[in-house]
C-alpha cells in the first residue's frame, strides 16, 4: 500500500491551486480586454442606425441586418466615387500580390547571396542595407516622391510596388541572410563538389528547406504592405488608393451623418486579409518550424 | 604516379597564416590521413584541395593537371562530410544522383551507378528514404556513396566518423579501409583521432600550426615521432616525458641515471639538455623488468583498471609517470613493484629545439 506521504510515480497536482487561479484570472482579464472592442466592432456593424442611437453599445443587436456590410463594401462613398470599399480592396490586391512576391525572391537572393557566397565587400553591403532600417520613413518620403517623378512612376501602381519592395528589403534580407547562414555549410559545400552552381544551390537545395522562413517574410510583408497607409496615400491618385486610405475616407468624412455601423463594417472588411492571413499561414509556419527542428 | 600534388600552398586569412608554403606528393591508391589537434589546418588543407576555398599561393594538382583554378566539381574528387551534409529534401536515391544529375548524364547510366553504388554500401534497402529517417551510420554510408557514384579518383573525407558513437564509428571504420582495399583509390582523410589516423593510413602527416610535423607510416611516426610534439601527439595514454641532460653514455634526470644502451641516435651523441620519451606500453614490470637496461621499484599510487589492459601511475624522478600493464595484473595502489624499459624503444629530443636526438 502506498500512503499519501510517500513519495512514488507520479507527483499529484492541485487543480484549483492558488497559482493557476492567480494565472488564468489573470489570462481571461487580458483575453477579455483585447476582445471587447471587437465585440463592440461586430455587435455594432450588425445593428441598424436606429438601434445605435439608443446607445446600448455592449447589447447584442436585435434586429441583425447586413445592411452596413453591403453598404461597406459595395456603397460607401468616397470623394466622387460610389463603390465602398470594393475599389481599395481591389487596388490593395494588385499592389499587395507584386510588392510581397517582388521583395521576398529578391530578399531571399541576397540574403542567400550574403550568407554563402561571401564576396569582396560583402560586410558593407550588408551594413549599409541594414542601416536602411534605421532610418525614419518620412526623411524619404519626398526624395522618393522626386525619384518616382523622374521614373515616370508617380502616381502609379507599379512605382508603390517599387517603394513596398525597396522598403522590406532591409529587414527581408537581414531574415533570409540569418536563415540561410544558420543552415550547415557543409551542405553548401556538398552541393559545391556536386557541381551546382549559384542558382542550382539555391533553387534545388536551399529554397526547399527554407518554407518556414518563406511563411515569416510572407506574414511580415502581407501585413506591412496590406496596412500600410502613408506610403498608399502619398504615393497613389484617388482612383488606385489602397484599402487603407479608402477607409480612413469613409470612416473620417466630416459630411453627411456618422454612420457607425458601415464604419465598423468597412473596418472588419479591411482588417480581414491580415486576420485570414495569420489564421491560416499561423498553422502552417508552426509545423513549418517543427519539421525545420529535426535534424537531418 | 602522383594522385594529388600540393605545392607551397600558403594560405591567408587576413594577417592571419593558416597554412604557410605545404607540399605534399600523395602516389595513386594511397590512404593518407592528416591529424592534428583542432585549429591546425588540416580540414583548411582539405578544402583547399577540394577547391572550396581559394588559395592565397600554391599550386593543387590532381592526375597532373594543374587544378588550382579549377571549380570544385570538375576536379576528379568525391567528399565526404563530417556532417553528412545530405540533402534533406531529396531521398537516399536523389541524394547520391544529385551529382549526377548536375552533370547531365543519361538517366539509364546514373540508375546503373547509384544501384552500383548501393550495393557497395549496403544501402540498397534506403534508396527511396529521406535522410530524416536514417539512423547516423546510414546516413554516413549515403555520404560515402554520394562520393562513390562520382566515380572520382581521389576521395576527401572530412572527419567523416566525429559525429558517430564509438561502437559505430569502430565499424564504420573497418569498412571505410575495406572500401579503400576493394577500390584502390587515393583517399585524403582528416581527423583528429588517433587510432583512425594509426588504422586507416598508409602515412600519416601530423600537421600544427599550419605545418605539417612530419609525414610517414604509421610505424615509424609512433616508434620514430620526429620531434617532441609528434610524440606527445601520438599514442595513448600519453608518452612520459623526462627532463634532463645528456652525459657521456648516460641520461641524466634528477637522481636519476639511465644508460642509453643501444638507442640509435639520428647523428653523432652530445652533451646536451633533453627530454627523454618513453611510451607506456614500453615499460615492462615485475620479472620482465629485471634484466632490461633500466630498473627501478616504485610505489603504485593510481590504478586504472580498462580491461584490457590496466594504466598504473606512479612518480619516477619527480615526474608523474604512466606504465601500461596487463589487464590481468594484479596491482593496487600502495604497492611496491619493479618497472624497467629499454632506452632504445624511447626517444631523446633536444631540449631547446624540441627535435629527435
Amino acid at each position: 500500500m502506498v500512503d499519501a506521504a510517500h513519495p512514488r510515480g507520479p507527483k499529484p497536482r492541485r487543480r484549483l491551486s492558488r497559482g493557476n487561479i492567480m494565472l488564468y484570472g489573470t489570462l481571461i482579464v487580458v483575453a477579455m480586454y483585447y476582445a471587447l472592442p471587437l465585440y463592440v466592432m461586430i455587435v455594432t456593424s450588425l445593428k441598424g442606425m436606429p438601434e445605435i442611437r439608443m446607445g446600448n453599445v455592449f447589447s447584442p443587436p436585435v434586429e441583425i441586418t447586413f445592411q452596413p456590410w453591403v453598404k461597406a463594401w459595395s456603397e460607401a462613398c468616397t470623394g466622387i466615387n460610389c463603390d465602398g470599399l470594393s475599389r481599395g480592396f481591389w487596388n490593395s490586391v494588385q499592389i499587395l500580390i507584386p510588392s510581397v512576391f517582388l521583395s521576398i525572391i529578391i530578399a531571399s537572393i541576397n540574403g542567400y547571396a550574403l550568407a554563402n557566397w561571401r564576396f569582396k565587400g560583402a560586410d558593407v553591403f550588408f551594413t549599409i542595407l541594414i542601416l536602411g532600417a534605421f532610418i525614419p520613413y518620412q526623411v524619404m518620403l519626398y526624395p522618393i516622391v522626386i525619384i518616382l517623378r523622374e521614373m515616370g512612376l508617380y502616381g502609379s501602381l507599379w512605382g508603390l510596388v517599387l517603394v513596398h519592395t525597396v522598403f522590406g528589403m532591409p529587414i527581408l534580407t537581414l531574415l533570409f541572410r540569418n536563415y540561410f547562414s544558420a543552415i550547415p555549410e557543409e551542405l553548401f559545400k556538398a552541393a559545391r563538389v556536386d557541381g551546382a552552381g549559384f542558382w542550382g544551390i539555391y533553387f534545388r537545395i536551399m529554397l526547399p528547406m527554407s518554407l518556414p522562413i518563406f511563411v515569416v517574410a510572407m506574414i511580415l510583408q502581407v501585413t506591412g504592405i496590406w496596412n500600410d497607409f502613408l506610403f498608399g496615400v502619398i504615393y497613389t491618385r484617388p482612383e488606385i488608393y489602397p484599402m487603407t486610405v479608402q477607409l480612413n475616407n469613409i470612416v473620417n468624412s466630416v459630411q453627411g451623418v456618422k454612420e457607425y455601423n458601415v464604419n465598423m463594417a468597412a473596418t472588419l472588411l479591411t482588417g480581414l486579409v491580415p486576420l485570414t492571413i495569420y489564421f491560416v499561414s499561423g498553422k502552417l509556419f508552426v509545423r513549418g518550424i517543427a519539421a525545420g527542428a529535426v535534424k537531418g | 604516379m602522383t594522385s594529388v600534388l600540393v605545392k607551397d600552398l600558403t594560405l591567408k586569412f587576413g594577417a592571419l597564416t593558416v597554412l604557410d608554403t605545404l607540399n605534399i606528393d600523395i602516389p595513386e591508391g594511397e590512404f593518407l590521413v592528416l591529424l592534428g589537434a583542432s585549429g591546425c589546418g588540416k580540414s583548411t588543407l582539405l578544402n583547399c584541395i577540394a577547391g572550396l576555398l581559394d588559395v592565397t599561393d600554391g599550386e593543387i594538382h590532381i592526375n597532373d593537371q594543374n587544378v588550382t583554378w579549377a571549380e570544385p566539381s570538375e576536379r576528379g574528387i568525391g567528399m565526404v562530410f563530417q556532417s553528412y551534409a545530405l540533402y534533406p529534401q531529396m531521398t537516399v536515391a536523389g541524394n547520391l544522383s544529385f551529382g549526377l544529375r548536375n552533370a547531365r548524364m543519361p538517366k539509364d547510366e546514373i540508375a546503373a551507378r547509384v544501384a552500383r553504388a548501393a550495393e557497395v554500401l549496403q544501402i540498397e534497402p534506403l534508396l527511396d528514404r529521406k535522410p530524416a529517417a536514417l539512423s547516423g551510420g546510414q546516413r554516413q554510408r549515403v555520404a560515402i556513396g554520394r562520393a562513390l557514384v562520382r566515380d572520382v579518383d581521389v576521395f576527401l573525407f572530412d572527419e567523416p566518423l566525429s559525429n558517430l558513437d564509438a561502437k559505430l564509428r569502430a565499424d564504420l571504420r573497418v569498412e571505410i579501409k575495406r572500401l579503400h582495399h576493394n577500390l584502390k583509390n587515393t583517399m585524403i582523410y582528416v581527423t583528429h583521432d588517433q587510432v583512425e589516423a594509426m588504422t586507416l593510413a598508409d602515412r600519416i602527416a601530423i600537421m600544427k600550426g599550419g605545418v605539417i610535423q612530419q609525414l610517414d607510416t604509421p610505424t615509424e611516426i609512433y616508434n620514430r615521432p620526429i620531434n617532441k610534439y609528434v610524440a606527445g601527439f601520438i599514442g595513448s595514454p600519453e608518452i612520459n616525458f623526462f627532463e634532463g641532460r645528456i652525459e657521456g653514455d648516460h641520461f641524466v634526470a634528477d637522481d636519476l641515471h639511465i644508460p642509453l644502451g643501444a638507442y640509435a641516435f639520428q647523428g653523432a651523441r652530445r652533451d646536451v639538455m633533453a627530454s627523454f620519451g618513453i611510451r607506456p606500453e614500453h615499460i615492462q614490470s615485475g620479472d620482465m623488468a629485471r634484466d632490461l637496461p633500466f630498473s627501478q621499484e616504485v610505489e603504485i599510487e593510481i590504478v586504472e583498471p580498462m580491461g584490457s589492459d590496466t594504466l598504473a601511475w606512479t612518480t619516477l624522478a619527480g615526474c608523474p609517470l604512466r606504465i601500461r600493464m596487463d589487464g590481468q595484473a594484479a596491482v593496487a595502489s600502495g604497492t611496491r613493484i619493479l618497472i624497467g624499459f629499454d632506452p632504445a624503444r624511447g626517444s631523446f629530443f633536444d631540449a631547446a629545439s624540441e627535435l629527435r636526438l
